[in-house]
């Protein structure tokens, strides 16, 4: 899409706000709709705007493989871990009251830690499908539509 | 009173829309139309979730079924054909299945309680705990969170572990492939030169 200049400069500045409301739905979950899954799809979308855009090349370049076999599995990890942690702090699996002081701050930082694990997950997987799929294309020309 | 009528109308025309771009998808033969037509049906659902006040699954269908998965059907589209083969003659046999069922999913409706009455039989058994325990004992205003993260967090992690299983799931199947095709013909490239 080299010539559509409109689309490149409008896109260009709107992928740093979606990132942005992104990080605003996932860590405004517990207060407005929204939480890691809805987060980190809106995240992803920036990234598959980016690669419709400019490429699916340079999006490659912009969040290698590599982070993606770590993120994929680090969410899950994140998850799974807050269990532990719980149940090393003497609570059971996934019980957040034990997590700070109080049982109210326990429970928010058990929710966000949680969802924060969602939206990683989330992001990378979303991610690393549209790559996935992207990837076994050549670029796709204006005219093949 | 009036806005009781509006919020007819809007569900009403609303309903209409998903409707027509149902028939839409079915009737299309181009694959380009039918995933830009499952998106805007996704975006359709998507506005209806909002009148019934699920402002979290609204959220979630205009990202991910309105967003990725429009992007993800034509991307798949570009590995294979463009329009679909010519439809097979109507079976009578599945019309009648598909009537039976239709009719039978209609005829449960009319024992459902009416539409967001606090009576019905889902709202008695565990939402009134959920609902004075997100008031005091997380403390979260968004109870949707405090069920899905707290109350239901082993059901989240459930969900979180099949999302990754999906990744790597596709990952390893298509996902590497390309890379070690291009290796493999760099192999054979060289291979070949050297002989």
């Amino acid at each position: 899409m080299r010539h559509h200049l409109i689309l490149r400069v409008v896109s260009k500045l709107l992928i740093p706000f979606i990132l942005l409301y992104a990080l605003y739905v996932q860590f405004h979950g517990d207060f407005g709709p929204g939480g890691g899954f809805q987060a980190g799809v809106i995240f992803a979308a920036a990234f598959v705007l980016y690669a419709l855009i400019y490429g699916v090349e340079t999006a490659r370049k912009a969040f290698p493989a590599r982070w993606l076999a770590i993120l994929v599995p680090l969410g899950v990890l994140i998850y799974g871990g807050t269990g532990i942690a719980s149940l090393l702090l003497g609570g059971t699996y996934l019980d957040y009251d034990v997590l700070a002081a109080t049982p109210t701050g326990g429970q928010h930082l058990g929710i966000l830690v949680v969802e924060f694990g969602v939206g990683v997950t989330v992001t990378a997987v979303m991610i690393a499908i549209f790559f996935a799929y992207a990837g076994r294309t050549d670029d796709i020309q204006d005219d093949d539509w | 009173m009036g806005s009781g009528l509006v919020n007819v109308a809007v569900d009403i025309s609303l309903m209409t829309l998903l409707a027509v771009t149902a028939i839409g998808i079915i009737r299309s033969r181009n694959l380009f139309a039918t995933a830009m037509l499952s998106g805007i049906y996704s975006l359709i659902s998507a506005a209806l979730f909002v009148t019934l006040d699920a402002v979290d699954v609204a959220f979630t269908e205009a990202a991910v079924g309105a967003g990725i998965s429009t992007v993800l059907m034509l991307g798949a589209m570009t590995l294979t054909r463009r329009s679909e083969k010519h439809a097979v003659k109507l079976h009578i046999g599945p019309v009648l299945v598909c009537l039976a069922v239709g009719a039978a999913l209609i005829y449960g409706t009319v024992d459902m309680p009416p539409f967001g009455s606090t009576e019905a039989a889902g709202f008695k058994h565990i939402v009134p705990e959920y609902i004075a325990g997100s008031r005091d004992d997380i403390q979260v205003p968004n109870i949707v969170t405090s069920i899905l993260a707290s109350y239901r967090g082993f059901d989240t992690l459930g969900e979180t572990a099949v999302i990754f299983t999906a990744g790597i799931g596709v990952w390893f199947l298509i996902g590497r492939r390309r890379r070690e095709d291009e290796a493999d013909e760099e192999a054979q490239k060289t291979s070949g030169d050297e002989a």
